[in-house]
């Protein structure tokens, strides 16, 4: 027992405790455990931790000493990107993030957080507006899985089980759908086909997927930007490929793009997917992240759906309206092993930070949002192709590009670490993902980028390649 | 019973407008970053940097607010949500609703900062946090050896493993064969849906009657040289605790299987019971249950996995190890599954539940455990004073109980349904019923965890009491509940019904024609 009450645990007080033992007729909590657990599987030992620090101060200060060794892009100048990305966030984010009703609910019933339900149906209703479908759910954990849970719908929908990837999409993500896809000795086995992509615009390369798409297509999936930057013009086209093989087409998307890039409904997307964080939500070390999933409101699309879907309607009252989660029986909740793949703990935190965000921003917002990263990672791009050897990949991209330094002789590894010492990070070195790009790095420049930075990150690179 | 008089309660009506149906053309509620008149001048208009067909002609049609409005609204929505802080939410089971300490908030926004793919140099202190927390924290809980962070939520751990398991028997040859999971009814559902996603067929095992969780002769019967391995939760939702899962693990191994422990009901046995000592070779913990880091409305969590020496090559990459004093982010692992996740995990929720364990300590931890299981005890003592609640199967349980309504649906027509939606009408979340299937009928499942006070259980009991009561005396009043909520009765319908339902603002104005 511990010497003192813990600030924790209200019935830590000796007294309390002892007479709640009295009140259940036992003597001790190690005669109840005896009761319940056979002595074999008992440790008879106190734990071999190291020493508590049960007082606040004291902790803050073990935690932080540790904590404050870190560097971060709120005092380093980042360039990185490739699936978690810096943006500004309205501090209204943050105020809605902390309060504790949002914060420390859980599974409670719609009456009782009926406040929580209209904010996760309110989320819905935003991302649908950005990517112009009507049925969206609760986020789940990343850009990854919504990714693989789309893929999956599509192959349930179809009957079919070969899922066509690009192979410049994001290797972390393709790994996560791999895990989602089951090896070749499983029965219900996906079978993952990657289509190669023009190394001039980093755009899907039509002829390969004419080449390996069939009637065993259940979808193609392709990433608007893509993950090494480019945008996908060629939407149009894909679908009607896809769709003449009776396959379905889904469509990966960064949000923030979305004000100024055409929603993937324009271009046939069946089932969209993507990536919130950038919608509000602090990179948090990759903690940041929540994936959506987003079609249009089909009876056969909602049935495939593994996520908890919220729904409107009315109450007994007049012009009352409740929430509640729709076709709920599909969930692994309800059917366990039968459900359309599972679903748990996820995001749900993050999805009400992105429909805050939406709400701020509003049309104009996400504009405004969307031309700034567009103007200034062009800027960026312009001025760094003016050092000596190096090269920007691909000429049409969003937020991000490929940089690549083949023709200084040096590597992207070197030049990180001397940009480093200049505090700055680098890029993503992705020589090793993608060798066929040579010694580049997926260089990222969003809104909260100044010009001074861009020129200083310009200037100390050229310096280090020089 | 100690007289405890249920206080006077009323949700906040905001009758909040729809986020669509506020603000007025022309608001905004945030001015974005400005772009230096230099950059404009150099790179011209931003629609002439996007290839042609991709420019978005129609602007998607959300909200104009401004900000002091969007605030508001979003704030009696939070006002509108009985979180964990503000009530005793000891009704919702199996979820371990314990308090979230303020300072450990603090603690995880340090991190905020911080992109993923950072050079390691620039996180050791990130990379510590986690790596001790794993490495020392959670091995000594456990037994286990090695640890994971990226699933991020508990039943990601439990498709993890799965991942595992499928992966182990690849290696070894044997995955054709070895196609069946076995679970049992009263382990949580994602045991059984994370190892169907993952490709499995799932098995499962039903309670003796008498005990409540299923015999040593239902496993033996369910294994053969198809088993892949087993996935269960101990102590189950029942709060009872399997007295053979040693036997189980043994019987299995034997069968050429592997054993996962799912450990979101840990916090009754935390260093009492360990899931090496029990046989198993992986487990997970939920750290947003156990290790007070907060629910979220639903996540982001963490569910942390751990794996014994033999099974650590295969966990996902990156693994943080500890070299020479330095953490590093290892890729280079050729048996690995690869990915659950991107990046590293939720290790914002990996802090909070280091600085949790910290706070707490080995003796602390031991007495979080007994307190749970000493408030449960004493939970039950007191729905003794209950009409119409019993206690299917005997004995005593660890964390929480499965108790049933039956008999007051049977006497009064009032079921779990109708209590449900009655206690909110005293400022008390809705209980947790329980998974399905309901092999115990009107099922619900409180879990008095350490957070609780003797009061606070006097309290919830005394808000039970009084609406079991009002449903002998007039069933009505729960019929028509809640009468002091922030709504009245929904009209479920549409939730089923594809022409009614409407799952965006979209949908709903289209249907409403």
């Amino acid at each position: 027992m511990a010497k003192k009450p813990h600030p924790y645990i209200p019935n830590s007080v000796p007294e309390v405790r002892a007479e709640m033992l009295r009140a259940v007729g036992a003597e001790s909590t190690d005669q109840l455990y005896a009761e319940m657990i056979p002595e074999r599987l008992l440790l008879k030992r106190r734990l071999n931790l190291p020493e508590a620090f049960p007082a606040e101060q004291d902790l803050k200060r073990h935690v932080s000493d540790i904590l404050s060794k870190d560097r971060s892009t709120e005092d380093t100048l980042s360039f990185l990107g490739g699936g978690c990305w810096n943006h500004f966030i309205p501090q209204v984010c943050d105020e809605i993030a902390r309060r504790g009703e949002f914060l420390t609910a859980y599974a409670g019933g719609y009456y009782s957080d009926l406040g929580r339900f209209q904010a996760n149906w309110e989320f819905q209703s935003l991302i649908c507006e950005l990517v112009g479908m009507e049925v969206s759910g609760i986020p789940t954990y990343d850009w990854g899985s919504a990714a693989g849970n789309a893929v999956r719908m599509a192959s349930r929908l179809k009957g079919r089980r070969e899922i066509i990837v690009p192979a410049g999409m994001s290797p972390a993500r393709l790994a996560v759908m791999t895990n989602f896809g089951n090896p070749t000795e499983m029965p219900g086995a996906l079978k993952i086909t990657k289509i190669a992509y023009d190394k001039e615009t980093g755009s899907l390369d039509l002829k390969d997927l004419k080449r390996k798409i069939s009637e065993s297509t259940a979808c193609v999936y392709f990433e608007n930007p893509c993950y090494l930057g480019a945008i996908e013009d060629q939407g149009d086209e894909i679908a009607e490929i896809a769709h003449k093989a009776g396959a379905e087409v889904v469509v990966g998307v960064d949000p923030i793009s979305l004000g100024v890039l055409s929603p993937p409904s324009d271009y046939g997307a069946d089932i969209v997917c993507g990536e919130l964080q950038p919608l509000g939500v602090h990179m948090t070390a990759g903690g940041g992240l929540a994936g959506f999933i987003a079609s249009r409101d089909e009876e056969r699309y909602v049935a495939e759906y593994p996520l908890r879907l919220i729904s409107v309607t009315d109450t007994v009252e007049e012009g009352e309206r409740g929430f509640g989660q729709a076709a709920y029986d599909r969930t692994s909740y309800m059917a366990r092993e039968k459900a359309k793949d599972w679903v748990g703990t996820t995001t749900a935190l993050h999805g009400i930070i992105a429909a805050v965000y939406l709400s701020l921003l509003g049309p104009q917002g996400m504009r405004d949002v969307g031309e700034a990263i567009l103007q200034k990672s062009h800027y960026a791009a312009a001025k760094l192709s003016e050092i000596k050897g190096v090269a920007v990949r691909f000429p049409e991209f969003f937020t991000e590009f490929p940089l690549c330094i083949d023709a200084t002789g040096k590597k992207v590894v070197q030049a990180n670490k001397a940009l480093l010492r200049k505090g700055i990070f680098g890029g993503k070195d992705i020589s090793g993902e993608f060798p066929e790009l040579g010694q580049s790095a997926l260089t990222c420049v969003t809104e909260v980028h100044g010009k001074a930075d861009i020129d200083r990150f310009a200037e100390e690179l050229e310096a280090i390649l020089r | 019973m100690t007289d405890v008089k249920v206080r006077p309660y009323h949700a906040s009506v905001w009758s909040e407008p729809l986020i669509h149906e506020l603000g007025a053309r022309g608001e905004r509620g945030v001015i974005l970053p400005s772009v230096e008149k230099e950059i404009q001048k150099a790179v011209g208009k931003a629609d002439a940097l996007i290839p042609k067909g991709m420019r978005r002609m129609t602007p998607p049609n959300l909200p104009e607010i401004s900000q002091p409005q969007a605030l508001r609204h979003w704030l009696r929505l939070s006002q509108m949500t009985l979180g964990m802080e503000l009530e005793i939410d000891l009704g919702v089971g199996t979820c371990t609703m314990k308090y979230s300490p303020k300072v450990n908030e603090e603690l995880s926004g340090m991190v905020a900062g911080i992109h993923p793919d950072q050079p390691e140099e620039t996180m050791q202190g990130l990379l510590e946090v986690a790596w001790r927390f794993g490495d020392v924290y959670l091995r000594e809980i456990s037994g286990m050896d090695a640890f994971t962070f990226q699933p991020p939520g508990g039943s990601a751990g439990a498709f993890n493993n799965a991942v595992i398991m499928r992966k182990y028997h690849e290696e070894t040859g044997e995955l054709a064969q070895r196609d069946e999971i076995i679970t049992t009814v009263f382990s949580h559902p994602c045991d059984a849906a994370c190892p169907a996603t993952a490709g499995f067929k799932v098995v499962t095992l039903y309670p003796d009657d008498e005990t409540g969780y299923p015999s040593v002769e239902a496993l033996k019967a369910a294994v053969s040289k198809h088993t892949a391995g087993i996935f269960v939760t101990n102590p189950e939702d029942t709060g009872i605790f399997n007295p053979n899962i040693d036997e189980w693990t043994r019987i299995v191994h034997e069968a050429g299987g592997l054993c996962a422990y799912d450990q979101a009901n840990l916090n009754g046995v935390m260093g009492v019971t360990r899931a090496r000592d029990a046989g198993f070779d992986m487990s997970f913990f939920n750290l947003h249950k156990t290790f007070g880091s907060p629910h979220g409305s639903s996540g982001p969590g963490s569910g942390a996995v751990g794996v014994t020496e033999e099974l650590a090559k295969y966990l996902p990459i990156p693994v943080i190890v500890k070299r020479r004093e330095k953490y590093h982010l290892e890729y280079d692992r050729p048996h690995s599954i690869g990915r659950v996740r991107d990046f590293l995990g939720n290790l914002q929720v990996v802090v909070r539940a280091y600085a949790w364990t910290v706070a707490m300590g080995a003796d602390g931890i031991r007495e979080a455990a007994e307190i749970s299981m000493l408030n449960n005890q004493y939970l039950s003592e007191k729905m003794k004073e209950v009409p119409g609640v019993t206690k299917p199967y005997g004995g005593r349980r660890l964390d929480q109980v499965r108790w049933s309504l039956e008999k007051l649906k049977a006497d009064t027509g009032c079921g779990i349904n109708e209590v449900n939606k009655r206690v909110v009408d005293y400022g008390v979340q809705s209980y947790f019923t329980s998974h399905h299937p309901w092999i115990v009928a009107e099922p619900f499942t409180p879990e008095p965890c350490e957070t609780y006070s003797k009061a606070d259980i006097d309290y919830w009991v005394a808000v039970l009491k009084k609406v079991c009561e009002e449903a002998y005396a007039d069933p009505e009043i729960l019929k028509k509940a809640p009468h002091n909520s922030s709504i009245h009765t929904v009209d479920s319908a549409p939730f089923d019904d594809p022409k009614r339902w409407a799952m965006s603002w979209r949908a709903y104005r289209r249907k409403m024609k």
